[in-house]
C-alpha cells in the first residue's frame, strides 16, 4: 500500500463479561479509501469501530490514528470527543437524532451558533445547507427531523459527522433501512467524499455492498482478523468463506452468483433457486391465510395500514416488500393479534382447510389456530433476553408445557429444548444459557427453532434473518423452503430486497399503508419493484 | 435427557457455587460499607462502635426477649417485602404496602369482631386470614386495575392510596370502632393465635406468635409460585420484558392487575402478625414504617423469597437494635444505619458483581468455564456436528 495509513488498530481486545467481543482484533485503513469491514453478526465489527471512535476504551491492544499530519499517534482508549476532535466520526445503525428539533438545530447541537443569547437559526441553516451542497447530501435544513423518511434522517446524520469535521468516518451498516435507490444515491455521496480525501470505513454483511463500493476488505471472525485484501482481488465466494470459516452450501450460492452478476451487479432474474410446485396434489392454489380489507390505526395515523387484503396459499412463500415504517409493523401485529384492527378480516385455514375468523382472537388463540410468528425484533418480542434457552423455546407454548396445579413440567421443556437445540443447531448447547448470551444468529435461531419447530399451518416470517450472519441466514433460508414445500404458507415481510427476491413465490411491495403492486416471482426485481417502494408510481396500481 | 457428559455435574456445582458467591458476597460487601459508616457515627456521638454493636446485638440475637422481638418484627416485615418483591418481579413497583398492611389487619379484625366467640379456633383464623388478605388485596386490587386499564402508573396510584385508605381507617375507628380514650378496637371474639413464648422459653416474653410458620409457608408458596408455576414464568416474562410477554400469548394488563392484588393481599397478611398474633385488636399505626421498610427488604433480597427473609431478619434486627442501644446513641442512629444500608446495597451490589465477573474472567483455572466467543466460528471450543454429514 502506497497511501498513507490512516487507522492502524492492533491486536484489540474488548470482553463484555463473559463474552469476547474482539481478542486479536487488527485493522489498517490507508487513507482516502472505502474500506469494507465485514463479517458475520456477532464478529465484533461494531464493537472495533466503537472502540476506534472512543465509545469503549480497548482492554488490551492498541490504536493508532494519523491526525493532523501524516504521522500515525497512539490514541488508545481516547473519549469520543477527542475521537470528535481528531476528526472521527461514527455513524451508529441506529439513528441518534432528536425528532422534535429541525435538520439544522440537530447538526449544531453541542455547539450552537449564538448571536447574542439566542440561537442563530439561520446561520446554522446557512451552515449546513452549504455542506450539504458540499457533500452531495441533499436535505432541507429547515425540516423537522421527525419529518423525515429514514432514508433523509440517515443522510442528516452523516451530515451530522462531517459538519464535526470529520475526515475519517465510520458508518455502521448504512444499508439497512434504505430502498435500492436510496443506496444507490449513498454511494454516491461515499465516493465524492473518498474523492475528496476523507476516509471511509463502512461495516456491513452484505457482499454484493462490498463488492460494489469497496476497494479494501478487511474480514473478522469470532472477534479476530481473519483477513484483508484488495477487493479487485476477492469474489463474494472467497470473502464469505472467509467469514464463515468454510465454504458456505449451495442455498446462498444462487443469491452470491445473482449479486455477482455481470456488471455491477444487479440481481437479474435468472438462477434464483428452483421452487417446487404448491402443495403436491392440488391444481388450485388452497389459501390458508386471507386478510381482507385491514385497516389498522397507529398512534400518528388512522390508516397505518390502509384496507390491505391478501392470501397466502398453502406452499407459498408470499413476500413483502417496502421501505421500513409503511406500515409493515402494524400489518404483522394485527395478523398476529397484539394490535387491534379498526375495520377488515384475518381468517386462518383449520385443519379440514376451511378458513376460520380469527379477527376477534387473541395471540394465543390464533397461536393455537396455527398461526405461527417470526417477530422483526427478537430483542424486543421474540426472546425474553435474560430466559433461559430453555425457557424462551417454550414462550407463547407455555400453556402447552403446563401439568396440573398449573405448574410447568420442567421435565418437558427440557426433553423440548434438547431437541430443539439439535434439531436446530444453536450454539452453544446449554439449555440453560441465558438467551442474552448467545450471538444473534444463535438467538435467531431460538426463536425459529420455535415458531417452526411445531406444528402450523401460516407462519408470519418478518426480517427473519436480519442482524443475522451469512451461515445462519443459508440455515434460516433453507427452513423457510423446506415448511413451504411441506405445504405451510409464509408470510415474508423484509426489507432486504435480495431476500424477497430469493425465497418468495409472489412479489407484493407495501408502500404508504397500501400493498401497491404484487408481481409473480419471475416479473420481479430491483428495477420493476424500486419505484414501487419509493412510491413513485403512486397508490393506483 | 440423554446421557450426561462427566463434566455436567462439575460444571452444574461451579455454576451453583457462582450462583451462590454472587448472592452473598455483595450483600456482604455493602453491610461492611454500613458497619464502617456506623463506626463513624458511633464515634461522633462520643461512644466506642465495639461497645455499641456488642449491645445491639445482645439486645437482640443475645436474649429471648430481643430475640422474639426480632422474629415477630421479621414476620411483618417478611410479608411486606414478599409483596414488594413480587410486584418488583412483575414490572410494578408497590409503595402501597404501608396501606395494604393497614387494610389488612383492619379486615382481619373486623372479621374476628364479627364471628361469635365460640367459633372453633382454626376456622376462626382461616376466617381472618383470609379477611386480612381480601383487605389488602383490595387495596392492591386499585392500582392494578388502573394500571391495566388505563395505564395509571401504580407508583403515583399507590402513593395516594396511601394517604386515601390509612385516612378512611383511622376515621372509622375513631368514630365508630375505638374503645373510648384509645386509638383501637375491642378484642376480636375469635382467631387469637398462640404466642411462641407460651411454647418455648426461647421467645420468652416476646411478640413473636404463629404467624411466623405462615411468613414461612408464604415465602415458600411465593417462591413455587414465581420459579415453578405457568403463571410465574409468565408473570416473570411480562416483568423483564412486557412486549416478549405479550407476543407469548400474555395478557400483560391482566398479569399487571392480578398481580398488585396478590401483592396487596400479601402485605395484608402481615396484618395478622398483630391482630391475630400480638394485641388481638386493630389499632391506629400499628405496624407504621412496615410497609415502607419493606421496599428496603425486597430490594435487599433481591426480589428472591429466600432473600426477603433474610433481609427481612437484617432489618428487624437493626428496628429492635435501636432500642437496646437507645441508652449510648439515639434511636435515631440506627434508622441512619437502617437507610445507610440500603443505599449500600443499592450502590455496591452491582459494582460488587461486576468486579465478581471480572475476577472470574482472570482467573480462566476454575472449572471448565472458557470465556465464550459471541460467535463461535466452526473452529472454537464447541464441537460441530458437521463431520457425521
Amino acid at each position: 500500500m502506497t497511501r498513507p495509513i490512516a487507522v492502524r488498530m492492533s491486536s484489540v481486545e474488548k470482553r463484555f463479561g463473559p463474552v469476547v467481543a474482539n481478542a486479536g482484533a487488527d485493522l489498517e485503513v490507508a487513507r482516502g479509501e472505502i474500506h469494507a469491514l465485514v463479517g458475520e453478526n456477532g464478529a465484533g465489527k461494531s464493537t472495533l469501530m466503537r472502540v476506534l471512535a472512543g465509545l469503549y476504551p480497548p482492554d488490551a491492544g492498541r490504536v493508532e490514528v494519523a491526525t493532523g499530519g501524516d504521522a500515525l499517534r497512539d490514541v488508545t482508549g481516547w473519549s469520543t470527543r477527542e475521537a470528535i476532535d481528531a476528526g472521527v466520526g461514527m455513524v451508529h445503525q441506529h439513528f441518534m437524532l432528536v425528532p422534535t428539533l429541525t435538520v439544522a438545530e440537530n447538526l449544531v447541537l453541542g455547539r450552537e451558533l449564538t448571536k447574542g443569547w439566542s440561537l442563530d437559526r439561520a446561520g446554522a441553516e446557512r451552515e449546513v445547507t452549504a455542506l450539504s451542497g458540499r457533500t452531495g447530501l441533499r436535505v432541507d435544513a429547515s425540516r423537522l427531523v421527525s419529518d423525515l423518511s429514514v432514508g433523509e434522517a440517515q443522510r442528516v446524520e452523516i451530515l451530522k459527522t462531517l459538519y464535526r469535521g470529520a475526515k475519517i468516518l465510520i458508518l455502521d451498516e448504512p444499508t439497512a433501512v434504505l430502498s435500492p435507490p436510496e443506496v444507490q444515491e449513498l454511494w454516491k455521496v461515499l465516493r465524492r467524499l473518498r474523492d475528496d480525501g476523507d476516509t471511509v470505513v463502512l461495516i456491513t454483511h452484505k457482499l454484493d455492498e462490498v463488492i460494489e463500493i469497496s476497494e479494501t476488505i478487511t474480514v473478522m471472525r469470532a472477534g479476530r482478523t481473519v483477513g484483508c485484501m484488495r477487493t479487485s482481488e476477492a469474489t463474494p465466494r472467497s470473502i464469505a468463506k472467509m467469514m464463515v470459516g468454510r465454504d458456505v452450501s449451495l442455498a446462498l450460492d444462487g443469491r452470491i452468483d445473482r449479486e455477482r452478476g455481470p456488471g455491477n451487479g444487479h440481481p437479474g432474474t435468472t438462477s434464483t433457486t428452483q421452487r417446487s410446485a404448491p402443495v403436491a396434489g392440488s391444481r388450485f392454489p388452497v389459501p390458508c391465510l386471507e386478510i381482507t380489507d385491514l385497516t389498522v390505526a397507529s398512534p400518528r395515523k388512522p390508516n397505518e395500514v390502509d384496507r390491505v387484503s391478501l392470501t397466502v396459499a398453502r406452499g407459498e412463500i408470499l413476500g413483502i416488500a417496502g421501505v421500513e415504517g409503511n406500515g409493515q409493523t402494524e400489518l404483522i401485529e394485527a395478523i398476529t393479534g397484539l394490535r387491534a384492527v379498526s375495520s377488515g378480516t384475518v381468517r386462518i385455514a383449520d385443519s379440514s382447510g376451511t378458513l376460520r375468523d380469527v379477527t376477534t382472537h387473541d395471540v394465543r388463540q390464533r397461536a393455537d389456530a396455527g398461526l405461527s410468528h417470526i417477530p422483526e425484533d427478537r430483542h424486543r418480542r421474540g426472546l425474553v433476553l435474560d430466559y433461559s434457552i430453555a425457557d424462551n423455546l417454550i414462550l407463547g407454548l407455555q400453556h402447552r408445557f403446563t401439568g396440573g396445579g398449573g405448574v410447568i413440567d420442567t421435565s418437558r421443556v427440557s426433553a423440548n429444548a434438547a431437541s430443539r437445540i439439535a434439531t436446530f443447531d444453536i450454539r452453544p448447547p446449554q439449555e440453560s444459557l441465558p438467551s442474552r448470551a448467545l450471538s444473534g444468529g444463535n438467538q435467531q435461531k431460538v426463536v425459529i427453532a420455535r415458531e417452526m419447530g411445531r406444528d402450523f399451518v401460516v407462519l408470519i416470517a418478518a426480517q427473519p434473518t436480519r442482524g443475522v450472519d451469512v451461515g445462519a441466514i443459508e440455515f434460516i433460508h433453507a427452513q423457510l423452503r423446506r415448511a413451504r414445500d411441506e405445504g405451510k404458507g409464509i408470510l415474508l415481510i423484509s426489507a432486504d430486497l435480495i431476500e424477497i427476491l430469493a425465497l418468495s413465490d409472489r412479489v407484493a411491495v407495501m408502500y404508504g399503508g397500501r400493498i401497491v403492486v404484487t408481481l409473480p416471482s419471475a416479473e420481479a426485481t430491483p428495477e420493476s419493484l424500486g419505484p414501487y417502494m419509493t412510491g413513485a408510481h403512486g397508490t393506483a396500481a | 435427557m440423554t446421557g450426561t457428559p462427566p463434566d455436567a455435574t462439575a460444571e452444574r456445582r461451579q455454576r451453583w457455587r457462582e450462583r451462590i458467591e454472587e448472592s452473598i458476597l455483595p450483600p456482604l460487601v455493602a453491610l461492611t460499607i454500613a458497619a464502617v459508616v456506623g463506626d463513624l457515627l458511633i464515634i461522633t456521638f462520643g461512644q466506642a462502635p465495639g461497645e455499641v454493636y456488642r449491645q445491639l446485638l445482645e439486645g437482640t440475637w443475645g436474649n429471648a426477649y430481643g430475640f422474639g422481638q426480632v422474629i415477630y418484627k421479621a414476620t411483618t416485615l417478611t410479608f411486606t417485602g414478599l409483596a414488594v418483591a413480587l410486584g418488583i418481579r412483575a414490572g410494578l413497583f408497590n409503595i402501597g404496602a404501608e396501606s395494604q398492611l393497614a387494610a389488612g389487619g383492619f379486615a382481619a379484625a373486623l372479621a374476628g369482631l364479627a364471628i361469635p366467640g365460640a367459633t372453633p379456633g382454626i376456622i376462626a383464623v382461616i376466617i381472618c386470614i383470609v379477611a386480612a388478605a381480601l383487605g389488602g388485596g383490595a387495596v392492591g386490587a386499585v392500582p392494578g386495575v388502573l394500571r391495566a386499564r388505563f395505564g395509571a402508573s401504580e407508583v403515583i396510584v399507590t402513593i395516594m392510596l396511601n394517604f386515601i385508605v390509612l385516612a378512611l381507617l383511622n376515621y372509622f375507628v375513631a368514630t365508630h370502632l375505638a374503645v373510648a380514650e384509645t386509638l383501637h378496637t375491642r378484642e376480636i371474639n375469635a382467631g387469637k393465635l398462640a404466642r411462641l413464648a407460651d411454647m418455648s422459653p426461647l421467645f420468652s416474653g416476646s411478640a413473636a406468635n404463629m404467624t411466623l410458620l405462615l411468613a414461612i409457608a408464604v415465602a415458600g408458596a411465593v417462591w413455587w409460585y414465581l420459579f415453578r408455576t405457568r403463571a410465574g414464568y409468565e408473570l416473570r416474562a411480562v416483568g423483564l420484558q412486557p412486549d416478549a410477554a405479550e407476543y407469548g400469548g400474555v395478557r400483560v394488563g391482566n398479569v399487571w392487575a392480578k398481580t398488585m392484588i396478590v401483592s396487596g393481599a400479601l402485605a395484608g397478611l402481615g396484618g395478622i402478625n398483630y391482630v391475630l398474633g400480638y394485641k388481638h385488636y386493630y389499632e391506629e399505626g400499628f405496624g407504621a414504617g412496615s410497609g415502607f421498610l419493606g421496599i428496603a427488604v425486597a430490594l435487599v433480597g433481591r426480589n428472591h423469597p429466600v432473600g426477603v427473609v433474610i433481609a427481612a431478619l437484617l432489618f428487624a434486627t437493626l428496628s429492635q437494635g435501636g432500642l437496646a442501644v437507645n441508652a449510648l446513641v439515639p434511636k435515631q442512629m440506627v434508622d441512619v444505619l437502617t437507610a445507610v444500608v440500603i443505599i449500600a446495597v443499592a450502590t455496591a451490589v452491582p459494582e460488587v458483581r461486576r468486579a465478581l465477573a471480572a475476577s472470574r474472567r482472570r482467573e480462566p483455572g476454575t472449572g471448565n468455564r472458557e470465556p465464550f466467543i459471541a460467535n463461535p466460528g466452526p473452529s472454537s471450543q464447541f464441537p460441530v456436528p458437521t463431520s457425521q454429514q
